[in-house]
């Protein structure tokens, strides 16, 4: 699925990592992990396609329709209800039967009741499980998350490991992670940052 | 009919921000007619109305930059411009969407504006309302443009009207020429090449603006 051979990123002088390989097969799940400032979000931004490298090889066998990306940031509109801003990227993302995606995903993160509040109204918690919704809203091949555990309480990180569970071997994982202990059960691979 | 599918629900999107938040248009009504009623004042006796015409421009322009400069706020907010640009739709589509909803915004300025210049200095012919709405649509086309450039720097404020105004020269020529020229249809039709040149060019390369 990803292929990526001496991946280099640099803003201007400063680069971020370089000599980076990273080989993910169909079905793989790896764990990214790395200090602050490692670029674990700049590796996972080049892989959706946010970001270009500076020098190396990357293929990454799935189009934009197929990714899904989970950021630091959620990624939707706060003056929109978890419904709307569902509602728009279903209709971008073609997500067929698009209500009943929205309502059982809704559902299943605990956002229900929530729907049609705004999201400047959500929590940071509620913030993160509406970006997991939106992430996973269109059934992508390759899901690429960055911290999905940050901000959610226990509940929600339980969770969010039975989704991860349910996904595993039908979809392609690549996340971003402090805590890879957590995930160290379903990781097929590990790549550490220097 | 994909792409105008696309266009449609993001335009809603824009309008639907915006009448929630209400940030651009009270403060686009509140500047135009606070700025028309500063010319009404400062305006001396017999000026004529050509120059009118130019001070209606220039509420016109800058009521125009300040909607361009809030534009792509609710993008940067929780940077939600990244999942637009991942989305599989053309991303054209998203500037299409932001030029509409802009000119939603400016046309609804407007509505109020154009009355109370009507009001305060001289009365608006045809061949000037059809200057100023070719005129509204060169300068959110462009402008929506420019402001997504602006809105990836840290000196967004300063940017958008170094990048805005020259543009907007021709326009402001135009628009002017329409409502004071013996023919009018000279710059009407100037203003609509001028419109759909930078238009094409606009839609064409908002992709290379927003991604890297």
């Amino acid at each position: 699925m990803i292929r990526g051979r001496g991946l280099e990123k640099r803003y201007g002088r400063k680069r971020v990592f370089d000599g980076v390989d990273v080989a993910v097969p169909v079905g793989g799940f790896a764990l990214v992990t790395g200090a602050n400032g490692s670029g674990k979000t700049t590796l996972l931004r080049m892989l959706v396609g946010l970001a270009v490298p500076t020098r190396g090889d990357l293929v990454v066998g799935a189009d934009r329709s197929r990714v899904g990306y989970l950021a630091h940031e959620p990624l939707v509109y706060r003056e929109l209800t978890a419904v709307e801003n569902l509602d728009l990227f279903g209709r971008l993302y073609r997500v067929p039967e698009r209500r009943e995606r929205i309502g059982m995903l809704l559902e299943r993160f605990g956002l229900w009741e929530s729907r049609n509040e705004r999201v400047s109204t959500y929590s940071r918690g509620m913030t993160q499980r509406l970006a997991l919704c939106r992430a996973f809203l269109h059934e992508p091949d390759l899901l690429v998350l960055d911290e999905p555990y940050s901000a959610l309480d226990e509940d929600g990180a339980a969770l969010l490991d039975r989704e991860l569970d349910g996904l595993v071997g039908a979809a392609t994982f690549v996340v971003a992670t402090h805590d890879p202990d957590r995930l160290g059960s379903i990781a097929t691979q590990r790549l550490a940052l220097a | 009919m994909t792409y105008f599918s696309d266009v449609a629900a993001l335009t809603r999107k824009d309008l639907r921000v915006e009448l929630r938040g209400r940030d651009t248009l009270p403060a686009m009504l509140l500047f135009v007619l606070a700025t028309l009623v500063v010319f009404h004042f400062a305006l001396p006796e017999g000026s004529g109305d050509t120059a009118a015409y130019g001070l209606l421009w220039v509420a016109i322009v800058f009521t125009a930059l300040l909607g361009l400069s809030r534009a792509w706020v609710p993008e940067q907010e929780h940077r939600v411009l990244d999942g637009l640009v991942l989305a599989p739709c053309d991303r054209s589509a998203i500037w299409v969407g932001k030029t509409l909803a802009t000119l939603v915004f400016l046309l609804a300025a407007q509505a109020v504006a154009l009355p109370a210049f009507v009001l305060f200095f001289e009365p608006l012919d045809a061949p000037a309302l059809a200057g100023v709405l070719l005129a509204d649509i060169g300068i959110c086309a462009v402008g929506s443009l420019m402001s997504a450039m602006a809105a990836a720097s840290r000196a967004r404020e300063v940017l958008l009207p170094l990048l805005v105004l020259p543009l907007a020269i021709p326009l402001i020529v135009g628009g002017v020429g329409a409502a004071v020229s013996a023919e009018p249809d000279r710059f009407i039709l100037f203003l609509l090449l001028y419109d759909a040149v930078f238009a094409v060019l606009s839609w064409a390369s908002f992709e290379y603006v927003v991604t890297e």
